[in-house]
């Protein structure tokens, strides 16, 4: 019993991730009927976002300290970041500590700028392609957004830590009356499901129930009638491009202290949201986040010590055979709707 | 000549003879020169000219007929390339039995993943074969390790059993691959002037193998296999009203480029006798689709030219470093020079990949027909520049647009 929970503990985070990033895909492949293989690189933007941030706040000039020496017996160089220095140590520190997290309020106009800059400047030319060329030409976007980080950020992955407060781990079986240290949860998983959650339910709420929501919905539905009916449906979905990239970005700006961000993560994760967005029913924003978690917590489960000793390799390959078998047996994916993509 | 009419038969002839020459055609400046580093015509770089030569023919016998977007190609070439190393590590050091259980291996296993994915088309089959390629490498990454080794490789050992040969020389070393005796690292070198040419055994058998891959696609794009395949991509809902199933045509065709892919990491795997898992990602089977795209999908020639060009450009490009660019530019003023210097420099070297996503994305958006549209493009503007006449768009690649009422 405590093993399952820890196992499906572990598996909300991953299932977080997936779900965010499989939510904008279906928002960007719902509105604008466009498939979207870009979208992994507008993750790793998000991440890389809070690189920058955290960059930015440690940038700092150097003081000579008379009062101590280094071990040669000159004055030591001490470095000052500007932050501490403009709003005192203790809150410049904090600044500093708190760098990811604020990364959500740096992250979120770039990435809706981004995103606006690639409908606009790119795939606005590709709705009446086909498909293949979708793919073909967002493949080489992501191929180009990813080399662009390497250029400025190298190869190597970039350690950004949460904030210190949410460093160690919960133990959360105490509280169900566990055994101490069984099932324990490191504080920032924590947060990042408890963040997750707070975006796809405000997505669903802004869809569901403002007045643009409803446009876009009804959009979604059937463009045609709502253009007919004098309503700019382009400019909307323009827009929804916009949200679509911020929430891909914010779930990398969170999970850049999950793991540390390097220039191919967002091809890793791409390939996985894809099989998450067929899995959950292309179109279907519901059927996304429930495929999200419904994989993150099934890979979980696949990589237990007693599963993989019976089906050696099965954590390596739990999502795409759960993919394959969905796809084969229920075209439309768990909850896609009638009549979107099915061929 | 061969079952080809006059047109195809120049093609074929004009292929041969590329690939016959291109120890000469690919080293045109003297050694030692300050433009010897635009040279490929070392074996090495040759031969994966041609491998990928042969790998593109055989995905483009699937995308550019049938119109069926394969994201997992890597995984059959990956497959081809254990094979072969298992045959050299077991059987002998000779490439053929190699080659043979290569394509063999990677057949059995396109019919299998063939015959699931294409229960499905379009995207949908895309992201199938996707995650059959991401199953096979991840497998071959951690439980198949007895057969794949895993991260390291596989490799040849000094205690290989090799039934019909040696497990090792008389100097105690791995021996080589060769093919009936003759050592496919055997090179001769033929030095005219300042110029050296590199003529290496194992790029030759590679040559020749992807003429045959390359006549025997001709063959398919003019056969009544070909007619139904392209069938299936301009309408497979008319080709099911009429009463055919496509799928064994469209199966067929992708065991065949299947096929194609196994035969590559055969060769790749007897050229240099290792395989590793890495030949199988995902990333692998988009260079692929980079290759046939930037050709030309649905042409002829379109895949070998762009693999060549991608191979070619990976190499050169990724040789030009700043000191190159400085050289190019010293005859500029020094701002000036370094300011173009800083301007390129993002874009050669390890920057390669970021040049050729760009040119990817701008072949995609406005060359659909890639290389070979383009050189059609240029010939017809050429033409009306000089007969002042219009020649009227491709009909094969143009089709009318039908009029639509309503989007």
């Amino acid at each position: 019993m405590d093993a399952i929970l820890l196992q499906i503990l572990n598996g909300l985070d991953k299932g977080s991730a997936y779900a965010l990033i499989a939510l904008g895909l279906t928002l960007i492949f719902g509105t604008l009927g466009v498939v979207n293989f870009a979208h992994g690189a507008l993750f790793m933007l998000g991440a890389f976002c809070s690189v920058t941030l955290s960059r930015l706040l440690t940038l700092s000039f150097e003081t000579i300290d008379e009062t101590k020496t280094d071990f040669l017996g000159n004055p030591m160089k001490v470095k000052t970041p500007y932050v501490e220095a403009w709003f005192g140590p203790e809150t410049g520190a904090a600044i500093i500590d708190w760098a990811v997290p604020l990364s959500i309020l740096f992250a979120i106009p770039i990435m809706i700028s981004i995103g606006f800059a690639m409908e606009r400047g790119l795939i606005k030319h590709f709705y009446k392609r086909p498909h293949a060329d979708q793919i073909l030409v967002t493949f080489g976007l992501a191929i180009v957004l990813q080399e662009i980080i390497k250029y400025f950020f190298g190869a190597n992955p970039i350690p950004t830590p949460a904030p210190d407060v949410f460093k160690g781990s919960f133990d959360f079986g105490v509280l169900l009356g566990f055994d101490p240290n069984v099932i324990i949860y490191p504080y920032w998983r924590m947060v990042y499901f408890l963040f997750a959650m707070i975006i796809i339910g405000g997505v669903f709420a802004f869809l569901q129930f403002t007045t643009f929501g409803m446009v876009v919905r009804a959009g979604m539905a059937d463009r045609e009638t709502v253009g007919l009916l004098g309503i700019d449906i382009d400019k909307r979905f323009t827009m929804m491009f916009g949200l679509a990239a911020a929430v891909a970005g914010l779930a990398g700006v969170m999970y850049a202290p999950i793991n540390s961000p390097n220039y191919h993560m967002g091809m890793d994760f791409l390939v996985l949201s894809f099989v998450v967005v067929v899995v959950g029913g292309m179109g279907s924003l519901p059927g996304a986040v429930l495929a999200g978690f419904l994989l993150g917590i099934l890979e979980s489960f696949a990589s237990m010590t007693w599963v993989k000793s019976i089906l050696p390799g099965i954590d390596q390959i739990i999502i795409y055979l759960v993919a394959i078998i969905i796809l084969l047996t229920r075209p439309r994916g768990l909850m896609g709707r009638k009549g979107v993509m099915e061929d | 000549m061969l079952g080809l009419d006059k047109k195809d038969t120049t093609l074929l002839l004009v292929v041969i003879a590329l690939a016959m020459f291109a120890p000469f055609l690919l080293n045109p400046f003297p050694s030692g020169s300050a433009m010897a580093q635009f040279n490929a015509g070392y074996p090495d770089l040759m031969q994966r000219f041609v491998i990928f030569g042969i790998f593109a023919i055989g995905f483009n016998i699937l995308f550019g007929l049938t119109g069926y977007l394969s994201f997992g190609h890597a995984a059959f070439l990956g497959v081809g390339s254990y094979s072969a190393v298992w045959m050299f590590k077991l059987l002998s050091m000779n490439v053929v039995p190699a080659i043979l259980l290569a394509m063999v291996i990677a057949g059995l296993f396109s019919v299998l993943i063939g015959f699931v994915s294409l229960r499905r088309s379009g995207i949908y089959f895309s992201i199938l074969t996707l995650a059959f390629a991401q199953m096979s490498f991840n497998l071959a990454y951690s439980v198949l390790t007895p057969i794949t080794n895993g991260e390291t490789g596989l490799q040849l050992t000094l205690d290989d059993p090799r039934v019909l040969g040696q497990s090792a020389t008389d100097q105690g070393g791995i021996p080589v691959t060769n093919f009936f005796g003759i050592e496919m690292r055997a090179t001769h070198t033929l030095d005219v002037g300042a110029w050296s040419f590199d003529f290496n055994a194992g790029y030759y058998l590679c040559a020749i193998i992807m003429i045959f891959a390359f006549y025997i696609s001709l063959r398919i794009f003019r056969s009544p296999f070909g007619l139904m395949l392209r069938a299936v991509k301009s309408n497979q809902q008319r080709l099911n009203y009429t009463g055919l199933n496509p799928k064994p045509y469209t199966l067929a065709a992708f065991i065949i480029s299947g096929m194609y892919a196994g035969l590559a990491g055969g060769l790749m795997a007897s050229m240099d006798p290792l395989a590793g898992a890495e030949r199988m990602q995902w990333t692998a089977s988009g260079e692929v689709v980079l290759m046939t795209i930037l050709g030309g999908a649905g042409t002829l020639i379109g895949p070998v030219l762009g693999a060549g060009f991608i191979k070619y450009f990976e190499n050169i490009f990724s040789k030009i470093n700043d000191n190159v660019l400085h050289q190019w530019f010293a005859f500029l003023p020094d701002g000036m020079e370094d300011t173009l210097v800083f301007l390129v420099h993002p874009f050669v070297g390890k920057g390669w990949h970021l040049t050729l996503g760009i040119l990817f994305m701008l072949v995609v958006t406005f060359l659909p027909g890639g290389l070979v549209e383009g050189g059609q493009r240029l010939s017809r503007l050429l033409r009306r520049g000089r007969k002042d006449e219009d020649a009227g768009p491709d009909p094969e690649h143009h089709p009318k647009e039908t009029p639509h009422v309503a989007e």
